[in-house]
């Protein structure tokens, strides 16, 4: 009995190993074709059309209603130790630090990974990435180089526009709605701050976004089985990406954290 | 030209290929026939590299394709077209942009040198005035030009044909194999075609291989195999069973 649940736990960590291995392999080809072949430029910006541009709207409505309820929750509670001018500072930092690059690398995971994992798996099912190989294309350069640049770009865009967002309505909310004195609001979250906030959160975005695109791609190249196939790999594709932010989030901060700390120093 | 070697294909525990070995000279046509399942379009994947053997060699031009990488292998596939069953459409691309998808992909960007180039491919697959669809709105035959005008757009010198007339009426199907005839006169090329549509290997074939029990029981040309008295081809021949020749064949 012993032996069986030990070789069925061998058998999922020695799956989760092949399966890392892959992302990884996946993405030493593709940075390798960067720097090494033409890239098609045409592609690159339609796809900085897709994720970047076409994700506006989702990536505004989540940082404005991220820095509303934020705003909101830190006052109620805060106010009730008289501290609720600090309320600024917590949402800039919150949002800088955490919720605008976690927040949106969500949304970007259920809105382009999913569908970069089912255009590429059912170009995969449909015999479209072995046309390309036979046309003497490289599947590599022409689906995953341009997606993962277009990714590396728009992203951290992505997140910064979030974070403006997301800190512009909180302001409000907390100026308009909470009646905050606006000068001491202003005056404490310039004061706690600091450009290191700002850019921990963009690296983080640049982190995740190379996550998203590379687990992404490599469920649309693995898709099998038809339609239940791409399916399987499109929701795998968003489940993964969504858990590998969330984690590698936690150890992104830690990290962060020793080269930019957090407070007022 | 092609020259195969004891080739071995295993996928999960079944042996699909078990020893192929087959030539096709320069300019010649052969036909693969072969049972539905019994790995015919397997072996066209492994001459043009999509699929990689267990063992044994595939030599194109002089050239053992087993041993080179995915990379390596782009300056063989500029040499051999292949059409699919399906034929592999870029389902976001129109026709014309489809067709001259090869000639783009080489560092064609003169809009009027690929516009010209479409037109004389849709003249040749008699398809004019169909440039701007999108391929979800063809009709399987359709497809099937479309997708052999982009595989020899840059004028290969060999061309795969999997399964060139399956799904097709009669009507359409005749015109496909007119259609490949009329490649082979007018660009010379070497044609492998895979198919279990007797018409069309015998209509376009010069010689016929058939894969049987994954190995080629069979090579020879059409009036050969139309002469033979072998009992295993008579039988795929006349498209019998095994069941119906149990009970067509006399008692002992």
């Amino acid at each position: 009995m012993i032996t069986r649940i030990l070789t069925w736990l061998g058998a999922i960590f020695v799956r989760f190993i092949r399966y890392l291995g892959e992302i990884v392999l996946l993405a030493a080809d593709t940075f390798r074709s960067i720097f090494t072949h033409p890239i098609r430029w045409r592609l690159f910006l339609n796809q900085v059309v897709e994720i970047g541009l076409l994700s506006q709207l989702v990536v505004v409505i989540t940082g404005a209603f991220t820095g509303a309820v934020f705003s909101a929750q830190t006052y109620f509670q805060f106010n009730k130790i008289g501290m609720g001018s600090a309320v600024g500072a917590v949402v800039s930092v919150a949002i800088c630090r955490e919720l605008g690059p976690v927040l949106t690398a969500l949304m970007v995971t259920g809105r382009v990974g999913a569908a970069m994992s089912a255009e590429i798996g059912t170009m995969k099912v449909t015999e479209q990435i072995d046309a390309l190989r036979a046309l003497a294309v490289y599947p590599t350069d022409y689906l995953v180089v341009p997606r993962a640049l277009a990714m590396m770009v728009s992203m951290p865009l992505l997140v910064a526009e979030c974070i403006a967002v997301g800190i512009a309505v909180g302001y409000l909310v907390a100026i308009f709605l909470l009646e905050v004195n606006g000068t001491y609001y202003m005056a404490n979250m310039v004061r706690w701050t600091r450009n290191r906030d700002i850019i921990m959160g963009l690296s983080k975005a640049f982190c995740f976004g190379i996550l998203i695109v590379f687990i992404s791609c490599h469920k649309g190249l693995t898709a099998r089985e038809g339609a239940v196939g791409v399916g399987r790999a499109t929701t795998e594709a968003v489940v993964n990406g969504s858990l590998a932010v969330l984690i590698c989030n936690f150890f992104l901060t830690m990290t962060l954290n020793i080269i930019y700390p957090a407070g007022y120093q | 030209m092609i020259s195969v070697r004891g080739l071995v294909k295993r996928i999960g525990a079944e042996e699909i290929l078990r020893g192929v070995d087959l030539d096709v000279a320069s300019g010649e046509t052969l036909a693969i026939i072969g049972r539905s399942g019994g790995g015919k379009s397997v072996l066209l994947k492994h001459l043009i590299g999509l699929m990689r053997p267990d063992a044994g060699e595939i030599w194109i031009e002089g050239q053992n394709i087993t041993q080179l990488s995915e990379r390596e292998l782009a300056a063989i596939r500029k040499k051999v077209g292949i059409l699919f069953q399906g034929s592999a459409l870029f389902d976001s691309m129109s026709v014309a942009e489809n067709i001259s998808f090869p000639l783009r992909e080489a560092g064609e960007r003169d809009p009027g040198v690929l516009r010209a180039k479409v037109r004389e491919m849709l003249e040749v697959m008699e398809l004019e005035g169909e440039e701007d669809k999108m391929p979800v709105n063809l009709s399987g035959g359709m497809k099937k030009r479309v997708g052999l005008a982009r595989s020899i757009i840059r004028q290969p010198s060999c061309i795969l044909y999997d399964e060139p007339t399956s799904g097709l009426d009669p009507v359409v199907s005749d015109s496909i194999n007119r259609l490949i005839r009329r490649l082979q006169r007018r660009f010379g090329v070497t044609s492998i075609v895979v198919t279990h549509d007797m018409k069309n290997a015998f209509h376009v074939a010069d010689h016929i291989a058939y894969l049987h029990e994954g190995r080629i029981y069979f090579h020879g040309t059409v009036a050969e195999l139309q002469q033979s008295s072998d009992p295993v081809l008579q039988d795929f021949l006349l498209g019998r069973s095994e069941q119906g020749a149990a009970v067509s064949s006399p008692p002992s």
